[in-house]
């Protein structure tokens, strides 16, 4: 139990990294868990096709909180259809914790806000090609 | 606490074979979430069993002796709750599957029968989504206005204007007992006021009705609905209480078998109350196990079960108190008698779903989140609280345990003082 809530856990989620909001992002998403009322929010602006800057806000528990932080971390430089395909997997490595089924969805929140800002921008444009295309891996 | 208070809950405990199972980390279970469900005492389960093993055929129609004797059982079982609330007749009690079908049930048809344009429903501010939202759905189709009762930070009804809230009401819908804070609702100033205003009261009385005494008719309540499994029951059935001139004057709720008197092609006419809302074949073994449950409650004594909550709810207090000073919040009313044994609150700043996750791997059982009162949560102010609720078979080793277990949360969060 020590181990669950280790020390980089506390400090995401007492100074959670890229927390407010841009001025001008291109794409928003913001969703809910209604289990437990944890908000999060995700804008992402988004150049030649990748994420160059990020920002997430939002209330919530110390486990949605840091996921959500150290993803905000991860997306900077993330090519917008690499962010779209983000698996679970990786967000709860990225945590690094034992996550019990209860809590899945707070770990998860952040993930699934991002990828859908990332799904709603790669919607807006206008063939299957993104801008600045390349090989996505 | 009273020694003696505490002693015959512990006594109690022992009928309940869930709370000897200790957790699969080995801890002792300390469960503080009977708001959510109570454990069910052996007397319940051996009743279910006993049902299915020799009674079980289906009622009110078959005319072998099972049969009869599962009739005989499923009426007895409503006889004990009409008794148990003093309902003035078995007939004013409507088997349902819980509180929000009691609710809904009196939305479906006594509210579409009742309400239209200018029509206003009352209910208040602290209200479970139970009673709020049939409500919400019920003013949308008939085009009445829905209001509410304040309450105040300690969330206590405010009464000053109800007189004037309660201006073209024609229904009250109130939670006896806030599942949130704990609040008891003032039934004995708001009922006469509801009466006299020419409305008439339905009373959510999930977190009432297994807590301390209920009299229905003292109270003077039109309808009141209530969950077995919050009571020492099975999950799956509940009662509502009706006033008998209502439910005859009401239409149907859901139709089908068992709720007619005889049926043609073309037209139908209704069974008596209460049969006429029991459409098909009810939850007869959960019933019949809800009558063990009523008569598991009154052989306890429901007087001693209030008493013996008040005062765990005051040693809870206590015992939370030196953790004031260092952040905690202890949300509800400040006054013992305005609140009955729920205790919600926050630690310093760590989110209820973390400190319930460290509470749990403690061995104890607490919800938390905005506990089906998201209004309120946001009215307040509150993303999410953390909540302890206590039964008759809940003791100080519980409380004990809940404080220790809060001192562990603070050392992981590294509070100061920890």
């Amino acid at each position: 139990m020590d181990d669950f809530y280790k020390e980089y856990i506390l400090d995401h989620y007492r100074s959670p990294r890229n927390f407010g909001s841009l001025e001008a992002p291109t794409a928003v998403a913001e969703d809910l868990n209604p289990l437990c009322g944890d908000k999060i929010r995700f804008e992402l602006l988004v150049e030649g096709g990748r994420v160059t800057d990020v920002r997430f806000s939002g209330r919530g528990c110390a486990i949605s909180q840091a996921s959500a932080s150290m993803l905000s971390e991860n997306l900077k430089g993330m090519k917008l259809e690499d962010v779209a395909r983000l698996s679970k997997e990786a967000v709860l490595e990225n945590v690094g914790i034992g996550i019990s089924p209860a809590r899945m969805k707070c770990a998860t929140l952040g993930l699934k806000v991002a990828k859908s800002a990332a799904l709603g921008e790669i919607a807006k444009w206008p063939d299957e090609e993104s801008p600045g295309a390349g090989p996505s891996t | 606490m009273l020694a003696e208070l505490d002693l015959r809950a512990t006594q109690l405990a022992q009928d309940f074979p869930i709370l000897a199972q200790p957790t699969s980390r080995g801890k002792r279970l300390a469960f503080l979430d009977s708001a959510a469900s109570s454990q069910k005492p052996q007397a319940v389960i051996d009743a279910l069993v006993h049902y299915y093993t020799h009674d079980n055929a289906n009622i009110h129609r078959g005319v072998y002796e099972l049969a009869e004797r599962a009739t005989a059982a499923f009426e007895a079982a409503r006889e004990k709750v009409a008794r148990f609330v003093n309902a003035a007749e078995p007939a004013e009690i409507i088997w349902t599957r819980n509180t929000t079908e009691g609710i809904n049930l009196v939305s479906f048809t006594w509210g579409l029968q009742n309400l239209g344009p200018g029509d206003v429903i009352l209910t208040s501010k602290l209200e479970h989504h139970s009673n709020l939202v049939p409500w919400q759905l019920l003013a949308a189709k008939t085009g009445a206005g829905l209001r509410f009762i304040d309450v105040d930070e300690n969330g206590l009804h405010v009464l000053d204007d109800l007189d004037a809230k309660l201006r073209g009401v024609k229904l009250v819908a109130l939670s006896h007992v806030s599942n949130t804070l704990g609040t008891i609702a003032p039934l004995e100033v708001i009922v006469p006021a509801a009466h006299a205003a020419g409305a008439i009261v339905l009373v959510d009385g999930a977190q009432s009705v297994p807590h301390f005494p209920v009299d229905v008719r003292a109270l003077d309540v039109d309808f009141l609905a209530a969950s077995g499994h919050k009571m020492c029951g099975p999950t799956g059935i509940g009662f509502l209480y009706g006033k008998r001139a209502l439910l005859e004057a009401m239409p149907p709720f859901l139709t089908g078998g068992d709720m007619i008197r005889s049926v043609a092609y073309e037209e139908t006419s209704f069974n008596e109350i209460p049969w006429k809302f029991e459409a098909g074949t009810s939850n007869i073994a959960d019933a019949v196990a809800l009558g063990a449950a009523v008569e598991y409650l009154e052989a306890v004594g429901m007087g001693w079960v209030s008493e013996h909550e008040r005062a765990l709810t005051a040693y809870g207090l206590e015992r939370l108190e030196p953790f004031v000073s260092r952040g905690l919040a202890i949300y509800g009313p400040k006054n013992r008698s305005d609140r009955s044994g729920i205790i919600s609150f926050n630690f310093a700043d760590i989110h209820a779903h973390d400190l319930a996750t460290i509470l749990d791997v403690e061995g104890v059982c607490v919800r938390a989140g905005h506990h089906c009162t998201m209004p309120l949560m946001e009215k307040m102010g509150w993303p999410a609280t953390a909540r302890a609720s206590f039964y008759l078979y809940n003791t100080e080793r519980d409380v004990d345990q809940l404080a220790e277990a809060l001192e562990k949360a603070a050392s992981i969060f590294r509070l100061p003082g920890a």
